[in-house]
């Protein structure tokens, strides 16, 4: 099947616009009167009505109706924007809606439904995982009334096509999902989470609405065919580029823009942090995509260098905090961090190979880049999932307090274990494959004719090795302190295994692992229409190669099959255990460790989460949180204890927003005084405002 | 030139960049005195193959130079200096091993970058002999300021002239009163800063150079 | 048609049967150079066997996942050793996973052996599983830094395109190989917690890494991650000798003569390499744990080195 391409591929906009939702009919693959993307609308605005109903409905009910209603329609969401990628499908509508010279342009492409396919997908797990979840829910209504909408915003962000829309649904999605932050204000911290976010995302927001005023340029076009069309001056698209690099990574959490996000993430319930760092953050991918790659047009190289070199830092930075959290949730949301960094590497190298006209590698590139996207919403969301179970059973959130819950809680402890594994990009499972893929670009750089890209790819290909061993690092630490060893705390030692349908949702998310693990050329072959959409070329087709492996370029230069790797190492594993098993004593006895012949009862005796990451921290810390330590010893003989202190500061926080918050402070206590004016003052204030905005006026003219 | 000759150029003068990385790694001050004798008698074969290959015998004179003075006098010179002073072996860099390294791989891309589209028109051979050259230079300078020690700037200053006279023998040669102006001048600067050393030593006990700081009351 | 895949299985049996001969002769050697008489080469499978044939005991409130991990660990080494080409290139399933890819395997191995160590909840297991993947963490980037320069040599990731681009004469002295020869040797060095990042012929120690994580093992599950460490241990010598000395590689649908010579060069390669090996183990001391980041950042700067001076030779 070959996906069916008008002519012009690669700047396909539909030209019909009609008034008319349901009036449209594309006539091509359509089975029913309804078209894909009315049908997607229909989603989004049930999604939207699910909100007002979590309180009308009785308290009782509402969640067990909410959640499973939320499941279906994200289902149905997903599924529909998966068969429009799949068919490469384009269709636009007007809706007169919003402000009157604008309306509301809604436009389906392969690329938002890509991303609605994540949506969907993500949605619909966390609906399910919530239909266990929510039952220890304290304050249902605090949650209802904002999660489907919340969605529903995302997938609006996606589908919007021209500024005023897309604003309005980013605006919806960030508000939406503050109120889910703060559904617990009660707790310590949650407030300041809030209060960060709120200012980030306004931020971010303001960011973008100058980008996109930059966009529209004099002429105030801001439905995205229009401004695709004006062609927008080089320098002015620079600008353009660093303002949505700074609006989108606000809300994706690139550094140094991240503080919120470890904040916040958290401080929401376990199924809306899952959907927040699993799929929140990639709608923010989206808005850079769709303005860097698609509105802007074709780069120059040195636009390149921004989300490279930042993504890059973000994906080291993000894991040097991961790695000394102690807080599992907070760690997890800086992993996120983490993998946003290698999306924005990727889209950068994408960006810089395109700009020397080698579109294969782009789009090598690129499909690295949204396979991350996917793959991070699989297992981010996993992972969350099942620290919310952790702290479902336990109450604990603390890895300090965690210890040996493989045995109390079997099944989430092999769940998890497979979302550690993908997310410390081990093969076969499905985080490799987009670092493989990741890394086969970065191997192509020597084309690029740059020589600042020449030695910058490579070292960014060092920088996303070493965030690689570094995940696998604090992942370790991670899974080997909340679920093996012995427990550190009594209500660890008395976690009981979670509800079904948590473990159902973790189950189908852990599945999905292992299948784009084992099936990559499948999610590649899936790429290809948005490929041609966004890039005017695909790669070559995967799904045809001999044993479905993946051979991006050319079989010779390099090559990976998962369901081999996965086939062999099964094999290879249980054709030992059986012939050890035939050929050795099948005696097995249990007995007190052994621990160097000094085994102690006491669990305190384990290794602690401060002392895993003391040797990382020893040679990384240094950089990245001026790190300090001191020991002090008692003096030979003496019986005093030996104390180990660790000092260190985020400088981030520090050095910007600390900063940043004085200024602001400042400034806010000097304008104070303007509060304190005369009548006689205040029009006089007006009145040279308004001879200021004359002389400007005649300047101009 | 034959496919050889450029090859075996490349490997010597590559080995004279791998060896000032070397002389960053080091953290004892005998052993960054032995590397500096490996870094001359590397730049010694470089420059003899250059005189191999470009026919140009008075290149070996700056070559035997290269090896008297720098592989092996200045550097037995040094080792005596440190004995009798009884300076602290230890290198005190300024900033840690990893910083200085990736710096230090920095300025090897940022030469290499400069260098190579710039002299676009010149030969191969000239061409990387100069990029390898700045990057010697570029290392040289980067040692004298991220150590404190008055023996290992004495020691990243020579390597920098090290750095100067490969670029100047790539370049199709240069005229032997120059090169031995050049070799005597460094002679003069070593006595000078060794004498240098001296009165430093005299005056305060170490060699320091923060402790010069200290006694113009630059203190901070 | 048939033969290809009999060449993959004999490659498959061979780098099992041969790691521990390889192991057996590094410590033969080893005791030569000590002037001790040292064990018999065969040692190591005797203490396979016995270790096989024992009862294995574990430690009380050991999970599942301490039980399991040695056949994944040992699982894991095998595909990737298997895949590294030792007598004969382009091997039918050498496609399934480029030098990327085995580096990955090898991950994969020491992340669940990483948590194998922190299973049992002792001192000791935790010591050698931080340890070991902040080690890991340094040598990983070189790993990936020397990967890049074998590909921008060769245009491939592919073991086999690797080995046949660099068997060309046309290659000539180049000094970007000879670097990321030194490097890799540093990166195998600390990979196989060989001295002086790691003895693997010593208990009872604080600065131990990888024989602390494994403490808690006995029996099968101790014999299983015994031959695994074995089999990485004749990766990295295969991966040298297949990458830096490619000579002898039988190709695919050679004679059974080519096949023969293959498998007499490759044996010589192990040989050289085990005795070299013993030789720098004699030579040298075990350095501290923390000065490890500093000897694997000189790998990775070796690595990124031979980049930039490939880069220079190419002039553009």
């Amino acid at each position: 099947m070959d996906v069916p391409t008008p002519a012009g591929a690669s700047r396909r906009i539909g030209k019909a616009e009609r008034g008319d939702a349901c009036g449209y009919d594309d006539g091509e693959g359509v089975r029913t009167g309804v078209t894909l993307l009315s049908f997607l609308l229909g989603c989004v605005a049930s999604l939207l009505l699910l909100g007002p109903a979590g309180v009308a409905l009785p308290r009782r009910l509402a969640s067990a109706a909410i959640y499973p209603l939320t499941a279906l329609v994200c289902a149905a969401l997903g599924s529909s924007a998966l068969a429009a990628l799949l068919a490469g499908r384009v269709e636009d509508v007007v809706l007169p809606l919003g402000v009157p010279w604008i309306g509301a342009h809604l436009h389906l492409d392969a690329l938002a439904a890509f991303f609605l396919t994540v949506i969907g997908f993500g949605g619909f797990v966390a609906s399910l995982y919530a239909i266990g979840y929510a039952r220890h829910e304290e304050e249902p209504r605090r949650v209802l009334p904002f999660y489907a909408p919340f969605i529903a915003a995302m997938a609006l962000v996606v589908l919007a096509a021209d500024a005023f829309t897309f604003l309005l649904a980013w605006e919806t999605m960030s508000v939406t999902s503050w109120a889910l932050v703060m559904a617990h204000h009660e707790r310590p911290g949650n407030l300041l989470a809030g209060h960060v976010y709120l200012v980030v995302a306004s931020m971010g927001t303001l960011v973008l609405l100058l980008a996109f005023g930059l966009l529209a340029g004099t002429h105030g076009h801001y439905d995205f065919t229009s401004i695709r069309l004006a062609a927008t001056h080089r320098t002015l698209a620079w600008l353009v580029l660093l303002l949505v690099l700074v609006g989108t990574g606000s809300k994706a959490g690139l550094v140094p823009l991240h503080a919120w996000l470890p904040l916040a993430h958290p401080a929401a319930p376990s199924h809306v942090s899952g959907l927040m760092s699993g799929i929140m953050t990639k709608v923010a991918i989206y808005g850079f995509i769709r303005i860097a790659f698609d509105l802007l047009g074709a780069p120059v190289w040195w636009w390149s260098l921004p989300p490279l070199v930042v993504g890059a830092l973000t994906a080291v930075i993000g894991l040097l905090y991961a790695i000394v959290e102690n807080d599992l949730k907070r760690l997890l949301a800086y992993s996120t961090v983490e993998n946003i960094g290698i999306v924005f590497l990727g889209l950068g190298l994408a960006m810089a190979f395109r700009s020397g006209g080698f579109e294969t590698a782009a789009a090598l590139a690129l499909t690295a880049s949204l396979l991350h996207v996917a793959n991070h919403a699989t297992f981010k969301s996993l992972l969350f999932f099942g620290a919310g179970s952790v702290l479902d059973a336990t109450g604990e959130r603390d890895l300090g307090r965690l210890g040996g819950l493989i045995h109390r809680m079997p099944a989430t402890a092999v769940l998890f274990l497979i979302g550690t594994a993908a997310i410390s990009a081990l093969p076969p499972l499905n985080g490799f494959v987009s670092e493989w893929l990741l890394f086969q670009t970065v191997l192509t750089s020597p084309l690029l004719a740059p020589w600042l890209l020449k030695f910058l790819v490579p070292a960014a290909g060092a920088m996303l090795a070493l965030a690689a061993a570094l995940a696998a690092a604090c992942f370790v630490r991670a899974y080997g302190m909340a679920f093996l060893g012995r427990p550190r705390s009594p209500q660890a030692a008395g976690a009981n295994e979670v509800d079904v349908w948590q473990r159902l949702a973790m189950a189908l998310l852990a599945a999905a692992c292992l299948l784009l693990g084992v099936l990559p050329g499948l999610a590649v072959d899936a790429l290809r229409p948005l490929l041609r959409l966004v890039l005017g070329t695909t790669l070559p087709r995967q799904a045809t190669e001999a044993w479905l492996s993946l051979i991006p370029l050319s079989a010779r230069a390099g090559s990976y099959n998962g369901l081999i790797v996965l086939v062999f190492m099964v094999l290879a594993g249980t054709s030992a255990a059986l012939l050890v098993r035939t050929v050795a004593a099948r005696r097995m006895r249990r007995a007190p460790a052994w621990d160097c012949g000094f085994p102690t009862a006491s669990p305190t005796t384990q290794y602690t989460p401060a002392s895993f990451a003391q040797p990382l921290s020893h040679v990384f810390g240094a950089m990245a949180f001026d790190t300090a330590e001191t020991v002090a010893m008692p003096p030979p003989g003496g019986l005093g204890p030996a104390r180990f202190s660790l000092r260190s500061r985020d400088r981030i926080w520090e050095l910007l927003y600390r900063r940043l918050a004085l200024v602001v402070e400042r400034i806010a206590t000097r304008l104070n005084r303007l509060q304190f004016l005369t009548i006689r003052k205040y029009l006089s204030l007006v009145f040279a405002a308004l001879v200021l905005l004359l002389v400007l006026l005649a300047l101009w003219q | 030139m034959s496919r050889l000759d450029f090859d075996v150029a490349h490997l010597l003068a590559g080995l004279m960049v791998l060896v000032s990385f070397l002389m960053l790694y080091q953290d004892r001050l005998y052993s960054l005195l032995n590397t500096f004798a490996l870094h001359a008698l590397a730049l010694a074969l470089a420059v003899a193959w250059q005189a191999q290959i470009q026919d140009a015998p008075h290149l070996y004179i700056t070559a035997a130079i290269a090896l008297l003075f720098k592989a092996m006098i200045i550097p037995y010179a040094l080792h005596r200096l440190i004995q009798r002073l009884g300076i602290h072996r230890e290198v005190e860099p300024v900033a840690g091993l990893g910083i200085t390294m990736v710096l230090g791989l920095a300025l090897v891309a940022l030469s290499i970058s400069v260098m190579l589209p710039v002299t676009a028109a010149a030969g191969t051979l000239a061409r990387e002999d100069l990029a390898f050259a700045l990057s010697v230079v570029l290392l040289g300078l980067l040692m004298m300021i991220t150590r404190r020690n008055a023996v290992s700037q004495v020691v990243g200053f020579m390597s920098l002239e090290n750095g100067l006279i490969l670029a100047a023998t790539g370049a199709r040669g240069m005229p032997l009163v120059v090169e031995i102006s050049v070799a005597f001048s460094i002679l003069i600067a070593f006595i000078v800063i060794g004498i240098f050393l001296f009165r430093i030593r005299e005056r305060f006990d170490t060699v320091d150079v923060a402790a010069l700081d200290r006694f113009r009351g630059d203190r901070r | 048609m048939i033969g290809p895949y009999i060449v993959q299985g004999v490659q498959m049996c061979l780098v099992l049967v041969a790691a521990p001969l390889l192991t057996g002769l590094v410590r033969k050697a080893k005791a030569r150079l000590q002037r001790r008489r040292g064990a018999d080469v065969l040692q190591p499978y005797r203490d396979l066997l016995r270790l096989i044939r024992k009862e294995t005991v574990i430690a009380e409130n050991a999970s599942w996942l301490f039980r399991v991990a040695p056949y994944l660990i040992f699982a894991a080494t095998w595909v990737a050793a298997a895949l590294v080409p030792t007598f004969a290139t382009f091997l039918p399933f050498s496609w399934a996973a480029d030098l990327i890819a085995i580096v990955g395997l090898l991950a994969t191995a020491r992340f669940f052996l990483s948590l194998a160590g922190l299973d049992i909840g002792t001192s000791f297991g935790g010591i050698g599983a931080s340890r070991e993947v902040m080690i890991a963490a340094v040598a990983e980037p070189a790993m990936l830094m020397i990967v890049f320069t074998l590909a921008l040599h060769a245009h491939a990731t592919q073991l086999s395109t690797i080995a046949q681009a660099l068997g060309l004469p046309a290659v000539g002295v180049q000094v970007s190989l000879a670097l990321v020869l030194v490097a890799l040797i540093l990166v195998a060095l600390a990979e196989n917690a060989r001295i002086p990042v790691d003895n693997p012929a010593t208990h009872l120690e604080l600065t131990m890494v990888h024989e602390a994580m494994v403490l808690e093992y006995s029996g099968r599950h101790l014999a299983m991650i015994e031959l695994a460490t074995m089999l990485k241990l004749l990766l990295y010598i295969s991966l040298i000798g297949t990458v830096f000395v490619p000579f002898g590689l039988a190709r695919q649908g050679a004679p059974i003569a080519a096949y023969a010579w293959g498998m007499l060069f490759y044996a010589a390669k192990l040989a050289a390499g085990g005795v070299l090996l013993a030789i720098s183990e004699s030579a040298i001391a075990k350095m501290r744990v923390f000065r490890v980041p500093q000897f694997l950042g000189a790998a990775l700067m070796l690595g990124f080195l031979a980049t930039l001076l490939l880069f220079v030779a190419r002039g553009s």
